[in-house]
């Protein structure tokens, strides 16, 4: 009798039913789905006020508080969501309304995220923003990618971006065991993405935010009943391309054409297609399953996360567990805002011998695997003299028994987390108190094996070592935020001011190194039973935003960072940042504009720091011992040396300037959206490795804060829903960015003559550089001779002499092309018809140049036919150089490798409601294809490959992946 | 809070620490010693070593000492393509040379270290950490030692780059400019510093193994006064110098060796009369892939049997020598002149880049003088000692300072030297002489010290290192040879140190 029903219809704004949205009473796990006609029912209610609640998905909230005294209908009538423009985004410290915010700021919600097999969170963003560039390692499970945010804008210290979990700042440290640390992070926990790439948006983060920063929210609980997600991936990994090397016919060809008697006796007479024998077809799964609702008013979100995976190269294989739990109650009527976040993960990897794959590039392919010898049975290139055979320690090893005769594997443990308590003050409306205190620790330990039969160890009797490392960061943060509305003069201000301590402490253990049968190999005894690097950063910051008739924002921010790295006089470095926003479309002459409806101006400058890649205590005069491996013998007796360190007292911050131009746009009611930006990001005192002269220190080139780099660059993107119906959606995505790169100084004292850093290290020979950092050219740009070609071949050996004196030195090296790309895009689509789903994803680099060191290395006869008593396989490229020895400096190895490669090709099919009586559950069934093609005229392993330096790179494979994703 | 922003490193210390008591001087006496004998004090694989900006097994002292005074003459050439080092035997480096930046970074770094033991071994330093009695006695041979390294370094520099930056125990760590010497001002310096440390170094034979006693000042003095015209001019020669302290070393109790292959042997610290200072390897305790490690691999390939050589894993097949090498020698199989000491069939060299094109050298080796192969990790770290000075050098030295105008000497002992050298190499006196030329005596230094480290200066004393005057194979980076400029006798000052140091100017030519 005071119970009562409600019920009714829910549409949309065409009037079109709407099934599957959520419908319930607020403050109660009393909820239901609409039917398939768009009905719902809720029964039982007991009567009173009662406020009822409707989501779904891409449409807006509805509430509505009736009066219940008997059964009643209630239908609605729902409103999409306007795309983006209430859509709040999280900035550093705070949220803020996408049209109110003043800083470059680009976000990818979980629907939009890249699918398919995606084991590191990175990943999900690839090709989706403009000015973000994701570029993956390479194809072993779990391997991480390089992430740069408009460029880099430091040569020796990080160009990492700050990553930002749930308000908790991550340390870039590496995780002992750990492929990459962000694969201990299940994406499948990851609900946004937030890169902030202007000052405007960074520089609340002060000296760590010069390389951008990456904001991550994890899936939170929501209220109402709980609803339950499975989901189940299988997918197939196969390399696509792999390396043009020559078959075994066409080695016996040419090992019998060019060779004398003896290189012709030591062709093998089988043929074996050694790519064939490490790569193989991999298969992987990744199950997921959350349950998320609200239990007495608290909303919670757990997860579990399994996944296995193995690699395309044989024995390489990652398994993870993750577990994720969140808690959102609020106390206080509300005025106490718990949010706590609980992450784990348990990985165990085993890592290939990666060197196979060069090997299987370069190992002469008429030999066969096996033969019976003491080195496991795997052939070996031998010498025997005076009837003691020895391996020959020149030749590659073999390929199959460097990886079936490794054992790498590790175990890693990491938990990371975070309590926020958000406090709205009783007597003072629009100030909180936000207290926020974060943990991150892990635990990577791992063992190597080598048998000491072996081959890739058989001088050193095998390998059996250890190791170990536990990571401790902790994070401790508050801050006053301070928000009101003063309508009377039409003006809001947001206030933050805030505190945070951040304490890095990794505990390395150290070990003798072992042979196979546990001997200690000598020399190597730890002097000190382990390591304890610490860094603590202290941080004051401030941020003030007024905003004039929703029409003009002024915001600053203001951050004070004190970094234990430096001495105590250059300890702390400021950085501020103003902006300005117009929002143009909210003028009189543009309101009523039907095409118009946003159109924003941003202005920002802002000034940024940088210390990740110092190290921690470079300032500092210390004495350190040496190994026992590097000791001195006086007499009959070795001593461990104690030396003084290298050290630079005045290193300090580096700082980044940037200054930013932007529009956001919309148009058609926002069916059209973006934005454009200009940017010029200047970075001084940079953490540059300079020579310093010899005899003023402990060492002749040492970190310190001298040089100028300067980036600048274009962006804009573009989203448009080119079809919104009821039936069918279609929306289109694409941006592009323009990014020049150049440094402008790099030495303490202008030189003219001053070549630059050689960076860029490739294989051949001992110390061989490929790249340059000069003064007035890109980070990266290639140094090299400028080959002389005649009849379109080149002539070996034969370059031009830049610097007409008549000799071919180190001087006439010039700087030709650089690794980084000019030109990035991105492009995306998805179109829905009904049930049905497709989507795709491209991108494509233009102006990005590749160094083939694979070709250099083995593309001569003298690698062939070496003259040291073994054959090693060449890539087809010996047939168009002719070259005899290495010239590993010429241009003629670099090639233009710019590239189209579609990401991501997927289907999609809703089933609908399947399972149970009241057909309750959704499933849906996906088919992705990942890495489906790469247009390009590099005719390398891959074009993407960040340092620019195509050698022993692990294929990314294309990737086959069925996927079902239940919800109920 | 901010003090929480005081941290220091778990396992290192402060100088005061450092120096806190004796056993802590001498290990920081290992460091000034051993900054010649190994790379960083990490290990060999460690990131990086002392030195940057080149590879760390290559920035060793003694590898890259050995390839610009060896790689650049008849004596040896490379097959390898690492940074620079092609340059040296076709004779066009220049300032942007990596190895040439690395040998002159190493030196300075050892003198770095010397200046900066100098300054934590005062007396007042001493006093201040009550360090007293015998202690105190022994840390100033300590003080004597480093500055005698930091003279041997010294003399390296002055040797082939001329006029170096300088830097003392006076001078500051940090911003500071260190001011270029004059060649000859150098000179006059070492020589300065030799003779003040000459009584406070420990006599001959009398300290440890590996520690320099008056021997070594005398040998680098007598060997400066040799080259002294180089150093300071035609007309400027101090041969009676060259003369008087090459006596005082054989007046001392240092004696040859009476088998000659067993001073580059894997035991060259044991049973060794004639050494006066080495720069001590150890395959275990001292592991460097320069040094003799390198030596020794790189002269070998898989090939020749490693075992044999003591390297039962290693053999890199990267150096061997010109035809003008074992051509000093009228019978270079090894079977007259047991000095010979050479492998392979073929002694032309019709490609620079190809290993068997040129005889292999086989007189360092890391086997035992009782074949026994030495301890090591991987079995490619040598524990052969490298030799910077032993008495067959003194020897040499007496008899061409005799034969350049010495009045202090004579032919007669000279010829009794220079016939002690070849009874041993013979193992009678069938090979002995009865009168020498200058010639006589570039040549017979070639068949005694080859591959020792001296050829460059030697072919530079005597006006054959870039003169057409005498060619070898590749000379010039043409098979048969050819002159190159004569600036070249002088390496450049590299030129990223022009770029750290506006201090300094470069050598004519570059």
């Amino acid at each position: 009798q005071n119970k009562s029903s409600i019920s009714g219809k829910l549409i949309d704004e065409s009037g079109q039913p709407l099934p599957g949205a959520y419908i319930g009473i607020m403050g109660s796990s009393t909820g239901t789905n609409s039917d398939a006609n768009g009905n719902y029912k809720l029964t039982g209610i007991a009567n009173g006020s009662v406020t009822l609640q409707v989501k779904f998905i891409g449409y807006k909230d509805l509430q509505r508080t009736i009066n219940l005294i008997g059964d009643f209908v209630a239908n609605f009538v729902m409103q999409p969501e306007s795309t983006a423009l209430t859509e709040v985004v999280v900035i550093g410290y705070g949220s803020q309304q996408k049209k109110d915010h003043t800083g470059s700021i680009s976000t990818v919600n979980a629907k939009d995220f890249q699918k398919g097999s995606i084991t590191t969170p990175e990943q999900l963003i690839s090709g989706k923003m403009a000015g973000v560039n994701v570029v993956s390692n390479g194809g072993s499970p779990g391997s991480g990618s390089v992430i740069r945010i408009r460029g880099g804008a430091s040569l020796s210290a990080s160009n990492d971006p700050l990553i930002v979990i749930d308000g908790v700042p991550l340390s870039n440290d590496v995780i002992a065991g750990a492929a990459n640390p962000l694969n201990l992070i299940n994406p499948n926990d990851i609900a946004t993405f937030t890169v902030l790439k202007d000052a405007a948006a960074t520089a609340i983060y002060g000296s760590r935010a010069s390389n951008g920063v990456v904001l991550i929210t994890t899936k939170k609980g929501e209220e109402g009943k709980p609803k339950i997600n499975f989901s189940s991936q299988l997918s197939v990994y196969e390399v696509g391309k792999k390396l043009d090397v020559l078959t075994a016919e066409e080695f016996r060809t040419y090992v019998n054409t060019n060779g004398n008697d003896a290189q012709k006796a030591m062709l093998g007479s089988t043929s074996t297609n050694w790519q064939n024998e490490v790569y193989q077809t991999a298969i992987g799964a990744d199950n997921n399953l959350s349950i998320a609702g609200s239990w007495k008013q608290m909303p919670y979100r757990l997860s579990g996360g399994y996944l296995s995976q193995k690699g395309v190269l044989v024995t390489d294989k990652l398994n993870r567990s993750t577990v994720a739990l969140n808690l959102s109650p609020s106390f206080l009527d509300k005025h106490l805002k718990v949010d706590l976040n609980l992450k784990g993960a348990f990985s165990n990897t085993r890592f290939a011998n990666q060197s196979a794959i060069g090997a299987a590039a370069a190992f002469d392919p008429t030999q066969s695997v096996n033969v019976t010898n003491q080195y496991g049975n795997y052939f070996e290139w031998t010498t025997t003299a005076n009837g003691v055979t020895t391996l020959n320690p020149n030749a590659s090893r073999n390929p199959v028994g460097l990886l079936q005769m490794k054992a790498d594997e590790s175990k890693v443990q990491r938990s990371y987390g975070n309590i926020q308590l958000d406090y709205q003050m009783p007597f003072v409306a629009g100030l909180r108190a936000n207290l926020n205190l974060g943990y991150d620790v892990s635990k990577g330990e791992g063992t190597v094996f080598v048998p000491a039969e072996a081959a890739q160890s058989y001088a050193v009797g095998g390998v059996n070592n250890e190791y170990k490392q536990k990571v401790n960061n902790k994070v401790g943060e508050f801050y006053l935020n301070y928000a009101k509305d003063f309508k009377s003069i039409k003006s809001t201000i947001n206030a933050t001011a805030g505190y945070g301590y951040y304490d890095f402490l990794t505990t390395k253990y150290l070990y003798a190194s072992h042979k196979a049968n546990g001997d200690v190999v000598s020399g190597s005894e730890p002097s000190f039973p382990f390591d304890k690097p610490q860094a603590r950063l202290i941080s004051y910051y401030g941020r003030f935003i007024y905003s004039y008739d929703s029409k003009y924002t002024l915001a600053g921010s203001l951050r004070n960072d004190g970094s234990s790295k430096y001495a105590p006089e250059n300890r702390w470095g400021l950085f501020p940042s103003l902006a300005f926003t117009w929002r143009i479309n909210q003028e009189n002459f543009l309101k009523s504009s039907k095409s118009i409806s946003d159109l924003k101006l941003r202005l920002s400058y802002g000034s940024t720091g940088q210390q990740d890649g110092i190290p921690y205590y470079s300032y500092l005069p210390v004495y350190s011992y040496s190994v026992a491996a590097a000791s001195y013998q006086f007499g009959n007796t070795f001593y461990q040396m104690s030396s003084p360190a290298a050290y630079d007292s005045s290193i300090k911050w580096e700082q980044t300037d940037t200054y930013n131009a932007g529009i956001d746009y919309g148009f058609a009611d926002n069916r059209i959206t973006g934005a454009v930006d200009v940017y010029y990001k200047k970075t001084k005192d940079l953490l540059n490795n300079i020579p310093i002269a010899p005899g003023s220190n402990f060492t002749n080139e040492i970190i310190t804060n001298v040089g100028n780099v300067e980036n600048k660059g274009v962006e804009f993107s573009i989203n448009a829903a080119a079809i919104r119906n009821k039936t069918t959606n279609w929306d289109l995505g694409f941006n592009i960015t323009y990014n020049d790169n150049k440094i402008t100084n790099l030495t303490a004292i202008d030189n003219p003559d001053y070549a630059g850093a050689p960076t860029g290290a490739i294989t051949g020979g001992t110390g061989n550089k490929i790249q340059i950092n000069s003064v007035n050219y890109p980070t990266n740009s290639f140094y090299v001779y400028k080959q002389i070609y005649q009849d379109g071949k080149p002539v070996e050996g034969l370059y031009e002499d830049l610097s007409g004196d008549g000799v071919i030195n180190e001087k006439d090296l010039y700087r030709y092309k650089s690794s980084n790309p000019k030109v990035i895009m991105g492009f995306n689509t998805q179109f829905t018809h009904k049930k049905w789903s497709v989507s795709a994803v491209l991108r494509a680099n233009i102006g990005n140049y590749m160094y083939n060191n694979l070709a250099a290395g083995l593309g001569v006869k003298n690698n062939i036919l070496n003259p040291v008593g073994y054959l090693g396989n060449s890539t087809t490229e010996i047939y168009r150089s002719n070259f005899i020895n290495n010239q590993y400096q010429s241009d003629y190895y670099l090639q233009n490798a710019s590239f189209l490669r579609m990401d991501n090709l997927g289907l999609t099919y809703n089933v609908g409601h399947v399972l149970g009586a009241d057909k309750t559950a959704n499933l849906r069934i996906n088919a992705n294809c990942q890495n489906v093609f790469v247009v390009t005229k590099y005719n390398g392993q891959d074009p993407e490959i960040y340092t620019g330096i195509d050698n022993n790179f692990y294929p990314r494979p294309k990737t086959f992946v069925l996927g079902v994703n239940l919800d109920f | 809070c901010s003090n929480d922003l005081n941290l220091t490193p778990t396992n290192a210390t402060t100088a005061d620490a450092a120096y806190a008591n004796a056993q802590g001087y001498k290990q920081v006496l290992a460091k000034v010693y051993g900054s010649y004998a190994v790379t960083g004090n990490e290990g060999p694989d460690a990131a990086s070593g002392d030195v940057k900006g080149i590879d760390q097994g290559t920035s060793d002292f003694m590898r890259m000492f050995w390839s610009v005074q060896e790689l650049s003459t008849e004596e040896a050439a490379i097959v390898w393509n690492d940074p620079g080092v092609q340059d040296f035997h076709v004779m066009n480096w220049s300032s942007g040379n990596v190895m040439l930046l690395g040998l002159y970074s190493r030196s300075l770094y050892q003198i770095t270290v010397c200046n900066e033991f100098l300054r934590e071994s005062t007396d007042e330093k001493l006093a201040s950490r009550k360090i007293t009695g015998t202690d105190a006695d022994e840390i100033r041979y300590y003080r004597a030692e480093a500055r005698f390294l930091r003279a041997f370094q010294y003399w390296v520099l002055m040797d082939l780059f001329g006029s170096p930056s300088f830097v003392t125990e006076n001078d500051p760590i940090g911003k500071f400019t260190p001011p270029q010497i004059k060649r000859a001002e150098l000179f006059g310096y070492i020589e300065s510093e030799l003779k003040a440390i000459e009584p406070l170094l420990k006599a001959p034979k009398q300290n440890e193994y590996g520690r320099v006693d008056q021997a070594g000042a005398w040998a680098l003095l007598a060997r400066m006064y040799l080259n002294s015209e180089v150093y300071l001019g035609a007309g400027k020669g101090k041969f009676n110098d060259a003369v008087t302290y090459a006596q005082k070393v054989i007046a001392s109790s240092y004696s040859l060796n009476p088998a000659y292959k067993n001073l580059f042997l894997g035991d060259n610290d044991k049973n060794n009369p004639e050494t006066i200072l080495a720069i001590a390897y150890d395959g275990v305790n001292s592991q460097n892939w320069g040094g003799t490690t390198y030596l020794i691999n790189a002269a070998v390939s898989g090939a020749m049997n490693p075992p044999e050589f003591g390297i039962p894993s290693g053999g890199w097949s990267g150096i061997r020598s010109t035809k003008n090498l074992p051509l000093l020698f009228p019978d270079y199989s090894g079977n007259t002149d047991k000095r010979a000491i050479f492998f392979g069939s073929n002694i032309e060299m019709n490609d620079l880049l190809v290993y068997t094109d040129g005889l292999a050298v086989g007189k360092f080796s890391n086997i035992t003088s009782t074949n026994q192969t030495p301890p090591s990790p991987n079995g490619q770290y040598a524990s052969t000692d490298f030799p910077l000075f032993r008495l067959a050098e003194i020897y040499l030295t007496y008899a061409e300072a005799v034969k350049r105008g010495a009045t202090n000497g004579s032919e007669a002992t000279a010829l009794q030297y220079l016939n002690q050298l070849r009874s041993r190499a013979f193992g009678n006196a069938s090979g002995n002489i009865s009168s020498y030329t200058l010639d006589y005596i570039l040549d017979e230094r070639g068949r005694e010290l080859y591959w020792e480290g001296f050829r460059r200066s030697d072919l530079v004393r005597f006006n054959k290192f870039t003169s057409d005057a005498y060619v070898w194979p590749w000379k010039g980076g043409v098979k048969d040879g050819k002159g190159v400029e004569a600036y070249r006798v002088l390496y450049p000052i590299p030129s990223s140190v022009l770029v750290s140091n506006p201090a300094m100017e470069q050598n004519t030519g570059y």
